[in-house]
């Protein structure tokens, strides 16, 4: 056997450290000696040069943060300004004891906890040298009693700024969002050249998805400075480039007109020009004041907010979902005839239950006894659930969401916000990856009709209409249309061609569902009767009504009181007009509304009389009674009691005999 | 009581003076690099006695620590060895996970203070190398390297995705020295470098290079192009440096730090202030005497009784190096600006304890040398 060479040699492993210790020291040295030869070059050969350098160093960079840039509505309503204002700065290596001079400051100017708060929290996160904001939006007589004071306050200076302000307050805090003081993971990520002297960063809404474009690139002045570092006079101005302004395509008396139709009621809305996917209105109710947070939000403010049962903060638009309801039926229709599986002609029978052949299990339709004979215009009229939930059985999970995933469901839209929600389209896929398990028929049935998994965002249910009503090509939804380098400059308009092609191959399938949308709302018979009466253009629409908790008995629900029903359901509507060449689609959910066509449709009525007002070629016999509409809650025009009129009644079908 | 312990005192103070467990010229050269280091640091902080008092005072800490370390035999030291690196590279991935920093997550909250387990890491990654060298065939051949390599390799990549180049530079070298002691043949060290070399352009664009150091190393080339940023930085530092001339401007006399031009001059760039008041002479005497203080750590390396100690005390030396050279040389505009400090000399009272703690392990290595009878 041989022997194991791992036998340590002790003497000739300390003989080859010894050579190799003093190799390393070699090498070091020479190291060294290379080290020493950069101090010579720079010490003896660039003497001179950097001795006189070092007399006249008397000048400084000061970088001058570039003004953030404007946003504006689609006319040049101005949504964004910014404010000149006055704020205190302490540059901490000019100050010998902090905790002193801050206690003296605070006789001269009184600090807030706040304040003072958030300067230690911004210490710590400065380098020495550069100043840090104290407070913020002083006050003349604050910035007076400093100026008398400042010889005792070395490194603590009043400074100019331009301040965020949001004149609509709440109104497009949940599109625009906010700016605020930039925080330890901001350094972080931004790019610290860029961000010099700035103090303030987008947050949320579009203030953050178009920082870079808001921002604008910093530039600087050289400046003199005395021994005490304090300026002494400017030299050379290198300006900032402001950042450029931004045009939304919201118009903001739209978006007035659709907050004011919720009066105060918890839900959303957002409406779509089906044309261009430029984005007219996007409310969600209630909101809050973006103006409290650009200075940092008190904690009294911030707990008010996030502790309102109404969840002011939640931006039920992009990330609230809610089971869609019948809303779905007409893309469900569609797909039925592109998939060719239907003809608009093709009836079916409505008895009041659907029974997958085979299975005892009743699914049911919205009115006892059923709606007899139906085809796709009148199934959709009436919101007949007979008639998609056969259509759904036939065309298969898979080729169901296949073909709802084309208009945008269970994903998000890719509308230029961050945080949007992805909602739920039911699938094969979906059902396995989140609960392991198989599909089965029955949950088919009911997707059919927008109940069972899905969930869908008022936005997805806007761009889907969008879709639908632009006879099919998809547009990713548009906030921003257009940008600016400056007020005297020409808008660019930001191009957004269609997502995809167009989804509809014959317009003969396209005009059944939209005639069949014509009747939910022109139709006496239709579930949303009477809400196009004075409209110049004709409307189409679609009602929908979801329940919030499961059904537990299969019994009909006999208590009508409205306050009752608003509790339980969700109330959708979803309208286009004209309906003949599609300008505005709107989606709009009340978190607590009895019915879709009642209580949601005044809303999305409303919506279209504001859009009106804004079209320059709006026929001029247009009537527009102010308060001669249906109003959400008492709708003395709207369609009859359900149980007459088959309005769309909520169908969890799906547990009303759930298997044991 | 109080007899007693006077008792005991002195008795450990003679058995201190009689048989130091101290290496006399190390000790001299640190204490006296630590008093060149508050001297200057007095300066460049503007006369700031309670900054240097602060410094003076983790210096004491550190000298303290020193002494403790030194009694522990190194054999003790080897066999914690696995188990401090593996619990610092956990705290590393700690870090990674909840850390809070100033811009770079390197710090991890104790509540009472606040840490930073990459110091750790420069003490405990050459502990490592040598604890798996030790039992080993030296030289060592592919497969020991490979190891070694992937030691290396775990604690550098966290600290450098923090992001935090210097200290994963200085980690990375503390290791790789070792390897370099224990006798890797030239011509693999050769191969390594050179493939090394190569992966530089793969390396720029990794994704946890940060685009700032990116644009410091850029900004190098043309410092004039950034006058807001790191070219701000090096020119002040090279016009500080450069206007010290031969003999310096004086102690306490750096126009440069004194009218704010230089930034950071207490911590990374305390040399160019350094260097602006002592001049090229100041320079060739600090660099002389780090590198007898490096030499002296060789030199006690030699000596020493075991291979794991022989590495450990060759490697913590020749860091030394990498500070000395990465710092002089960013503050001269020669190297890219990465937070490396000048060792004693730069404020910041991490970076001095892990220093001295590592000088502690050198003097349990002296005293437990090989016996030349």
């Amino acid at each position: 056997m041989k022997l194991r060479r791992a036998i340590k040699d002790a003497r000739s492993e300390g003989e080859l450290f010894r050579r190799r210790a003093v190799a390393g020291f070699v090498l070091i040295l020479l190291g060294l000696a290379g080290l020493i030869g950069r101090y010579v070059f720079l010490q003896v050969e660039r003497y001179d040069e950097f001795a006189t350098r070092s007399e006249n160093n008397r000048v400084k960079p000061l970088p001058i943060p570039p003004a953030r840039g404007l946003i504006y509505d689609r006319n040049g309503v101005l949504l964004a300004n910014n404010v000149p204002a006055f704020r205190l700065e302490v540059v901490p290596e000019q100050v010998k004891d902090m905790n002193a001079m801050l206690a003296q400051l605070g006789r001269v100017i009184p600090l807030g906890q706040d304040d003072l708060d958030a300067f230690h929290k911004q210490l710590k996160q400065s380098r020495r040298f550069e100043s840090v904001p104290l407070k913020l939006r002083l006050t003349e007589d604050e910035i007076d009693r400093f100026a008398v004071n400042r010889w005792r306050f070395p490194g603590v200076d009043v400074v100019p700024y331009l301040n965020r302000r949001y004149p609509f307050g709440g109104l497009f805090a949940h599109v625009i969002g906010y700016v605020s003081r930039i925080d330890a993971d901001d350094l972080a990520r931004l790019d610290p050249s860029r961000y010099k002297g700035t103090t303030h960063v987008g947050r949320i809404g579009i203030e953050r998805s178009y920082e870079d474009v808001l921002h604008g690139t910093p530039g600087y002045e050289l400046v003199e400075v005395n021994a005490d570092g304090r300026t002494q006079r400017v030299l050379q101005t290198h300006p900032a480039t402001p950042g450029r302004n931004v045009y939304l395509s919201i118009d903001v008396r739209i978006q007035k007109a659709a907050e004011a139709a919720f009066d105060g009621k918890p839900g959303a809305a957002v409406a779509i020009d089906p044309r261009n996917g430029q984005v007219l209105a996007m409310v969600s109710v209630p909101t809050y004041d973006p103006n409290l947070f650009v200075d940092g939000i008190s904690h009294a403010d911030y707990d008010a907010l996030t502790s309102a049962p109404d969840k002011p903060l939640l931006n039920r638009a992009l990330r609230g979902v809610y089971p869609p309801g019948s809303t779905v039926k007409p893309y469900v229709a569609l797909g039925g005839l592109e998939l060719g599986l239907r003809t608009p002609q093709d009836t079916v029978l409505s008895t009041g239950t659907f029974y997958i052949p085979g299975q005892s299990r009743g699914y049911r339709d919205d009115r006892r006894g059923g709606f007899g004979t139906v085809n796709l215009r009148t199934a959709i009229m009436w919101s007949v659930n007979t008639y998609f939930y056969k259509l759904a059985l036939d065309m298969g999970i898979d080729r169901f969401s296949a073909w709802m995933g084309k208009f945008g469901f269970g994903k998000p839209t890719g509308i230029d916000l961050d945080g949007e929600a992805s909602g739920i389209l039911p699938s094969r896929e979906w059902k396995a990856r989140r609960f392991k398990q198989a599909w089965y028929p029955g949950e088919t049935v009911i997707a059919g009709i927008g109940q069972g998994y899905w969930a869908v965002t008022p936005l997805q249910l806007a761009h889907a209409l969008a879709t639908l009503a632009g006879r099919g090509t998809p547009y990713a939804p548009r906030l921003v249309m257009a940008t600016q380098t400056g007020v005297d400059q020409p808008k660019i308009p930001l191009a957004n061609p269609p997502s995809g092609p167009s989804l509809v191959t014959s317009q003969g399938n396209w005009q059944a569902v939209e005639q069949g949308m014509q009747m939910v709302v022109n139709d006496p018979r239709g579930t949303a009767y009477g809400l196009g009466k004075g409209f110049p253009y004709t409307i189409a629409g679609k009602s929908g009504t979801a329940e919030r908790y499961s059904r537990r008995t299969d019994a009909y629900n006999e208590n009508k009181s409205l306050a009752y029903l608003a509790s339980r359901h969700r109330a959708w509507f979803e309208m286009f007009a004209p309906a003949e060449d599609p300008r505005i689609a709107v989606a709009v959910v009340l978190e607590e509304g009895a019915w879709g066509a009642s209580s949601a449709g005044p809303i999305a009525r409303k919506i279209l009389d504001a859009w009106l007002a804004t079209q320059p070629d709006a026929p001029p016999d247009t009537p527009l009674p102010p308060g001669g509409l249906p109003s959400v809650g008492a709708p003395p025009t709207a369609p009859a009691p359900p149980a007459s009129s088959g309005e769309d009644q909520p169908a969890e079908a799906s547990t009303q005999d759930t298997p044991p | 009581m109080i007899e007693l312990l006077q008792v005991r005192m002195r008795r450990l103070l003679r058995r201190v003076l009689t048989r130091p467990r101290i290496d006399l010229p190390l000790a001299a050269g640190l204490l006296l690099l630590s008093m060149v280091g508050l001297a200057t640091l007095y300066s460049a902080a503007d006369g700031s006695v309670a900054l240097v008092g602060g410094q003076a005072v983790r210096f004491v800490l550190g000298f303290a620590l020193l002494l403790l370390i030194s009694r522990i035999p190194p054999s003790t030291l080897r066999n914690w060895t696995p188990w401090l690196y593996a619990g610092s590279t956990l705290l590393l991935v700690v870090v990674a996970v909840l850390g809070e920093g100033r811009g770079a997550d390197r710090w991890l909250n104790l509540g009472v203070m606040r840490f930073q387990p990459s110091e750790l890491v420069k003490l405990t990654m050459p502990m490592m190398a040598a604890w798996y060298l030790h039992p080993r065939q030296l030289p060592p051949g592919w497969k020991d390297i490979a190891v070694v390599g992937v030691l290396i390799a775990i604690p550098a990549v966290l600290i450098a995705r923090q992001p935090d180049l210097g200290t994963a530079l200085l980690v990375a070298a503390a290791g790789a020295f070792a390897l370099f002691l224990s006798g890797m043949a030239w011509w693999r060290i050769g191969l390594l470098l050179g493939g090394a070399g190569a992966m530089v352009p793969v390396v720029w664009h990794l994704p946890f290079i940060h685009q700032y150091q990116r644009e410091r190393v850029l900004t190098l080339l043309n410092p004039e192009s950034d006058p807001l940023g790191n070219g701000w930085h090096i020119i002040q530092s090279q016009i500080a440096v450069g206007s010290g001339g031969v003999f310096g401007k004086g102690w306490m006399h750096s126009s440069q730090s004194r009218l704010d031009f230089l930034p950071e001059h207490t911590t990374d760039f305390i040399f160019a202030v350094f260097s602006e008041e002592f001049g090229l002479v100041g320079v060739c005497l600090m660099v002389a005497l780090y590198a007898f203080i490096i030499g002296r750590c060789l030199w006690i390396a030699m000596e020493a009784r075991d291979t794991y100690s022989r590495l450990l005390a060759g490697a913590i030396g020749m860091s030394l190096f990498v500070y000395v050279f990465v710092n002089g040389g960013m503050v001269s505009g020669m190297l890219p600006v990465v937070g490396v400090p000048m060792p004693m000399v730069s404020y910041g009272g991490t970076s001095a304890v892990t220093l001295l703690t590592g000088f502690g392990m050198l003097m349990s290595i002296h005293a437990h040398r090989k016996r030349h009878d």
